[in-house]
């Protein structure tokens, strides 16, 4: 009787936080937007959340670049098709790797920080301050940071594949010895716009919208406690890097399957 | 209120992600400005045209002039129909070109090998919107070995 309970606790907490979460993002969202005002907010955030997420995503792209064409050439050497080194490494990074593993970072560097920050502006009461002047922190504080993280993470995508593209060159054709022009033929020949660059763009703008908006509910429902902080972030992140997977299977499919 | 420095990283982050977008359409899928310049179509009916698809290139001694942009099946006698979508930079070919379907290699893909008949003043040139008499259908692995086993048949 105790575990049926539990399991009915469970699932109706989980709907009803489903729900909040929906109720905060479209209120958050859905009202006029005021250039004037909200572009400055916009901004400071575009610089928290992208241009400080840029330096760990030029790093770990060049290095997963890297790898994938050592790796790969080992393996395809063997068959005499080192050829094929270009379009695999271009292929996986596109397809796969740019849009996951930037999402993973993202969560972890600013999807957390992101939660923390709003965590403690609701412990310390500053959103509650915020109400009694009057102004509504959904549009001062969520919006903006809602708006940085989806633009934020599809740019931080492609920069990804694109150093890791420039990565596997450095290793595959100035290290390896792979032709250059083959390196670049092939793979442009693989390599489809639509097929390959579009999916890879709109896998992560999912991601973006759904890592922003468990960062930015976790910190907006938070226990306002100092456990209750650390416990959001933590959710953030296991969260995010779980839903961020799931999805991306989901996606897959529907994209690459048919 | 927000500081240059800040607008000035902002700007540089949005412009590389902008160049990376770019980059990858242009450098690695080859795709885009590049490939949408002027172009014209022309027709060609195949008996068979194996493994030819959509977006396939078509190639004159190697040189790529043009992709195939459509195969449909025609509706009176069921011969497959394919669309070959020509740079316009090639034009004046003659009414004597002929089609085959050819194979990358022996196991590779399949591309529409075009072959410039001869010119003069009695041949005309094709125009946009022709269709190719002299076709090839591609050869079918299945059925040269179907054939060669038939012949061998028939010679005991």
């Amino acid at each position: 009787m105790k575990q049926i309970h539990f399991l009915g606790q469970q699932t109706v907490n989980l709907i009803s936080g489903l729900g909040r979460a929906v109720i905060m993002l479209t209120s958050a969202l859905m009202h006029r937007p005021n250039v004037r005002k909200g572009l400055p907010l916009l901004l400071t955030q575009l610089y928290a959340v992208g241009v400080q997420s840029l330096i760990i995503i030029l790093v770990s792209g060049t290095f997963i670049g890297m790898v994938l064409a050592l790796q790969g050439y080992t393996i395809l050497v063997g068959y005499g098709a080192e050829a094929s080194l270009g379009p695999m490494v271009a292929l996986s990074l596109l397809r796969e790797l740019g849009p996951v593993v930037s999402a993973l970072l993202f969560a972890g560097r600013a999807g957390s920080a992101l939660t923390a920050e709003i965590g403690l502006m609701k412990a310390t009461e500053q959103l509650s301050s915020l109400e009694m002047m009057a102004v509504d922190p959904l549009r001062r504080v969520i919006a903006p940071r809602f708006w940085a993280g989806f633009i934020s993470l599809p740019l931080l995508a492609a920069i990804f594949s694109m150093v890791g593209i420039l990565g596997a060159h450095l290793v595959g054709v100035d290290w390896l010895g792979v032709d250059g022009g083959t390196f670049w033929s092939v793979m442009q020949a693989q390599v489809d716009f639509q097929g390959d660059i579009l999916n890879g763009v709109i896998k992560s703008l999912f991601f973006a919208f759904v890592v922003t908006w468990i960062a930015v509910y976790k910190g907006y429902s938070c226990d306002p406690t100092s456990e209750g902080i650390s416990r959001a972030t933590t959710a953030t992140v296991v969260q995010s890097s779980l839903v961020v997977l799931g999805l991306d299977f989901i996606l897959t499919a529907l994209m690459f399957a048919g | 209120m927000v500081s240059k420095k800040i607008e000035l990283m902002v700007g540089f982050f949005v412009a590389l992600g902008i160049v990376a977008i770019l980059v990858l359409s242009l450098k690695v899928a080859d795709s885009g400005i590049s490939g949408n310049g002027e172009t014209y179509d022309l027709y060609a009916k195949f008996d068979n045209i194996g493994g030819l698809k959509v977006r396939s290139p078509i190639k004159v001694g190697g040189v790529v002039v043009g992709r195939v942009s459509n195969i449909v099946l025609d509706e009176e006698d069921y011969t497959p129909v394919v669309t070959l979508n020509i740079y316009a930079q090639y034009k004046n070919f003659s009414e004597a070109t002929s089609v085959s379907i050819l194979t990358a290699g022996l196991l590779g893909e399949q591309f529409i090998g075009l072959h410039p008949g001869f010119m003069d003043e009695s041949v005309e040139t094709l125009l946009p919107g022709d269709f190719i008499e002299d076709t090839k259908p591609a050869l079918v692995l299945e059925e040269l070995i179907g054939q060669f086993l038939f012949s061998q048949g028939s010679d005991d």
